[in-house]
């Protein structure tokens, strides 16, 4: 049973590696590359198929399951064109289509029985679905997913890199300057008190962490997309909203 | 993997916007707007301790031909000096691979908003004003090519300035003669036609020429004079020329005579400078004949007695007042 989180930023990647080695030769490159799609798309297509079809909590996981670890592969990925449109338009097009056809040929959803899956957390998808509003559309749920999704993957990237860079406080500001939902924040003055530091260094080390994680961010946006022109149309999709 | 909630992840989405001014001596402010491949952000300029205007280029478009067109636009600026021109102090790229450039921060309004509730007379001199700064602009053989109410600001102390010259094109290189007697070097060291997208489409709908809106190369300053004329008919009507026809009885027809030549398919029916139409509209202002509207005599006579009105009516009390002189004296 492969993990999600154990090979989760190891994976050898390169600019765009993702969707080409998903669809090359080498069975363990796709093997690792359709891992490397799950992680970032699970939830987006857990959370839209509840939403869209309205099915019940285990029929969604076993149809997330399914999709991530038979169907992407030998059925979807290879008639992929990123000409055609962006990969998270199309695999959730695949999801619908997946879908329907599972209820027009069987009338039940395929259960995963005992073959290879993911370890999903769809426990933790549940509560975070609990509170989605009402009125929020499946198609927008998807795309907001696929954000968190890709910010969450960015994050772990920055803690690697400040893990091995030696710069865990820049990480351990960051995650509590930014990250927290405390209300109100703890003050420049108060994170550099509890960590023994000026707080120009807090000021410093907070700008590094953010420049840092926005590269991190954009790094695997690059790899999740299969052309420059891809990846720059879903970074203005991604980043290029008004800011108010 | 840290779960993320839906407010942090729209607060990480907005902060990976904010340029990274590491290395310059600026710092962010807030955001201001937003334009086709950047954003405006209001900054603190530390070294001299004043108040800029910062526009970056999108975070996703380092190092390509978009950050070539905003260092053109810059330089743009910097050669149109004129109080109707927003001036540029400085130009760069950040540390995270974007263009930007740095120029006065106007505060003001629109003028969508500066219009409201201004009277004919105001609007017709803000015309005039509007027109100033693109002559100046033309005689030195730049185009705007994308003048809309949008791009117009009116600053705190009424300055009126022509914004956004991100799309505007050199008509001519080389030395070009202006009407001060200054030569200017009217260079582009940029292939302006590869970075402004020639025979592509640029502009804004309801305010672009015929031409300009065929993407072909044989625009030239006169598209900005039908744009001037679609803005004149904006502040008249309150709806630009590309929204539903409006009935235009409340604007006088010697104005309306003016828009139309202005906004005229063919350019060589247009006004051939935007001081010949803002000189038109000054003439509409004191009563003279307008050069685009042929009037009737029954016109003629009203537009001189409205130009005439006190000596007219001194006159004709002078002369009533004969009449009677005349009739009581008689008995």
């Amino acid at each position: 049973m492969p993990s999600v989180t154990s090979q989760a930023g190891l994976f050898p990647l390169t600019r765009h590696s993702v969707l080409l080695a998903a669809q090359s030769d080498d069975p363990v490159a796709r093997s690792l590359a359709i891992e490397a799609i799950a992680i970032a798309y699970w939830r987006p297509v857990y959370k839209y198929v509840r939403m869209k079809w309205n099915i019940n909590r285990e029929d969604a996981a076993d149809f997330t399951q399914e999709f991530f670890t038979h169907r992407l592969e030998k059925e979807f990925l290879n008639s992929y064109d990123s000409r055609k449109g962006r990969l998270r338009t199309f695999l959730r097009t695949c999801a619908d289509r997946l879908f329907m056809n599972q209820m027009r040929d069987c009338k039940r959803l395929k259960r995963g029985g005992s073959s290879p899956h993911f370890s999903l957390d769809f426990e933790q998808a549940e509560r975070e679905l609990a509170t989605v509003p009402s009125s929020e559309s499946p198609e927008a749920r998807f795309d907001k997913e696929w954000v968190r999704s890709l910010f969450a993957l960015g994050l772990q990237r920055l803690r690697a890199s400040c893990e091995s860079g030696g710069k865990m406080i820049h990480f351990e500001l960051f995650e509590l300057y930014d990250l927290e939902e405390d209300d109100p924040k703890p003050s420049y003055s108060q994170l550099a008190a509890k960590f023994g530091l000026a707080t120009t260094d807090v000021t410093n080390y907070l700008a590094f962490a953010r420049r840092e994680f926005r590269r991190c961010v954009l790094d695997q946006l690059r790899e999740m997309t299969a052309t420059d022109q891809e990846f720059r149309r879903e970074a203005q999709a991604l980043l290029g909203v008004d800011i108010r | 993997m840290k779960q993320l909630s839906d407010r942090i992840v729209a607060k990480l989405q907005a902060e990976m916007q904010v340029p990274d001014l590491a290395g310059t001596r600026y710092s962010v402010v807030r955001h201001l707007a937003r334009g086709g491949m950047g954003s405006v952000w209001l900054a603190d300029d530390t070294v001299l301790n004043r108040r800029v205007a910062l526009k970056v280029l999108d975070l996703v478009t380092p190092a390509d031909d978009l950050g070539a067109l905003l260092l053109r636009e810059a330089r743009i600026l910097a050669g149109l000096e004129h109080p109707g021109i927003v001036p540029v102090h400085d130009a760069g790229t950040l540390v995270d691979g974007r263009a930007f450039y740095c120029m006065k921060y106007v505060e003001g309004q629109t003028l969508v908003q500066h219009i409201a509730g201004k009277n004919l007379s105001e609007k017709l001199r803000l015309l005039e004003r509007i027109a100033e700064p693109l002559d100046f602009a033309h005689a030195r053989g730049f185009i705007h090519r994308d003048l809309k109410p949008e791009n117009i600001m009116i600053g705190a102390f009424g300055e009126v300035l022509v914004m956004d010259w991100g799309l505007a094109k050199v008509a001519a290189a080389g030395r070009k003669p202006t009407e001060d007697g200054i030569s200017m070097v009217v260079t582009d060291t940029q292939d302006s036609s590869r970075l402004t997208g020639q025979g592509s489409v640029l502009g804004t709908p309801g305010y672009m020429s015929p031409e300009q809106a065929r993407g072909g190369n044989e625009v030239d300053h006169r598209t900005d004079i039908f744009s001037l004329g679609a803005l004149l008919a904006f502040m008249l009507t309150g709806i630009s020329s590309g929204e539903a026809p409006t009935s235009t009885r409340a604007v006088p027809r010697p104005l309306r005579a003016i828009c139309e030549k202005a906004m005229a398919t063919d350019p060589n029916d247009r006004y051939q400078s935007a001081q010949e139409m803002a000189a038109d509209t000054v003439r509409y202002l004191s009563s003279e004949p307008v050069l685009a509207y042929p009037e009737g005599w029954f016109e003629r006579v009203g537009r001189i007695y409205a130009r005439h009105r006190t000596a007219i009516v001194l006159v004709g009390a002078y002369l009533l007042m004969r009449v009677f002189f005349i009739l009581f004296a008689r008995r």
